[in-house]
């Protein structure tokens, strides 16, 4: 009989399918100065920071070489990335990173209840709409990327704390760009 | 103390050990992107709406913590900041690329390495993204032929903003803290106007 809920149990923890209550995330200073200090670290080993956008471009590289290593080798962004056969193109520095960060995340959403199969998106748009969205923006930013020579962490994360001025600059560009789109695709989010 | 940073290029370790320690510090990062909650798209994208500025204040709490350590430990003497990789300046491929990126962090919701955490934590958005990515690589070295004008334009070698600015090292790193201080604050205040909840709830 009694099927109203107290608004207290009502919590969207409460409403997640999932056994362990997912926790709120740190405090974006902390996130933040948590972040610095693996960079520093990179930094402090290795004389390079973080990076991802160049894994990816690596294993394109290694999977288009399987295929047609001819048109790899005549290629001049994917051939450095084949190199000589001395060495496996998957075995750099980038790609054992990012093995790294996907096995980081993992971690943390597990201690935090946060792994879940599911759908970003807004309320208002299809999962069909909002995956082939996630398509298009990931091939525009990787053509960025690209052009760039770095991404996010390789360009604005490192070279922002070396004070790298094509990073800046870049930098800056990012978020005009993304405001300057964000109205235009709002129904995706909001 | 002697100068003994970075490690790698003073060869306290070689190549074998350098991909354990890329694995090391990976875990790190992934690990402070997800606690960001920088594995959720919608978490992402209210940075562009102002309802949530997480992006703005992880980013340049990472760059100033980065920076001032760098900083401070090239002016002890421990590290060679001479020998710390600094990808050069092309500006005009930066500006574009730049903005591409942009344009596709809104419309993907995601950039490289956060859709690598979206995957780990099971977001199919993530995956899709990724997708995309190697989409995007792969239209970029078919038409590498085409771009090469682009991809070197403004091409300024390696260049810092104290060399572009013609400014004392330390002057600009007290900039980027005082900017960035300033930046906190703003986004507080943008956050307390617009903000009303959206993406601040739980994961």
């Amino acid at each position: 009989m009694a099927t109203t809920i107290p608004d207290a149990v009502r919590s969207p923890a409460r409403e997640a399918t999932h056994v362990v209550a997912a926790q709120p995330y740190l405090n974006p200073y902390l996130a933040g100065i948590g972040l610095g200090l693996v960079l520093l670290a990179a930094f402090l080993t290795m004389g390079r920071g973080l990076g991802a956008s160049g894994a990816f471009s690596a294993a394109v590289a290694w999977a288009l070489n399987a295929v047609a290593p001819g048109y790899v080798a005549r290629n001049e962004f994917l051939a450095p990335y084949v190199g000589d056969v001395a060495t496996h193109p998957l075995k750099t520095w980038l790609v054992f990173e990012v093995m790294g960060v996907f096995a980081g995340a993992l971690l943390s959403g597990l201690l935090a209840g946060r792994v879940r199969r599911t759908i970003e998106k807004g309320p208002r748009v299809s999962n069909a709409s909002r995956l082939a969205l996630a398509v298009a923006g990931g091939a525009l930013m990787a053509v960025g990327a690209h052009l760039a020579r770095g991404c996010t962490s390789g360009q604005a994360l490192t070279g922002g704390a070396l004070l790298n001025a094509g990073s800046w600059a870049f930098m800056m560009c990012v978020f005009g760009g993304a405001y300057a789109v964000a109205w235009l695709f709002r129904g995706q989010w909001r | 103390m002697e100068m003994s940073a970075p490690l790698f290029k003073f060869g306290l370790f070689g190549e074998e050990a350098s991909l354990v320690v890329a694995f090391a510090i990976g875990i790190g990062f992934g690990f402070f992107l997800e606690r960001a909650g920088f594995g959720s798209a919608r978490k992402l994208v209210a940075q562009f709406y102002l309802t949530d500025l997480a992006v703005f204040k992880v980013m340049f709490t990472a760059i100033v913590t980065a920076m001032l350590g760098v900083t401070y430990l090239a002016w002890a003497g421990v590290l060679d900041l001479s020998l710390v990789y600094l990808v050069p300046t092309y500006w005009g491929a930066q500006v574009v690329g730049g903005l591409l990126l942009g344009a596709g962090f809104v419309i993907g919701g995601y950039c490289p390495g956060t859709s690598l955490a979206a995957v780990a934590t099971g977001r199919i958005d993530g995956l899709a993204y990724a997708l995309g990515i190697v989409v995007g690589t792969v239209t970029f070295a078919g038409l590498f032929p085409w771009l090469g004008g682009l991809y070197l334009a403004g091409s300024a070698g390696t260049k810092t903003l104290p060399e572009v600015l013609n400014l004392p090292y330390g002057l600009v790193v007290f900039g980027v803290v005082l900017m960035a201080l300033g930046g906190f604050k703003g986004a507080e205040w943008v956050e307390a106007r617009f903000g009303g909840g959206g993406e601040k709830e739980r994961p």
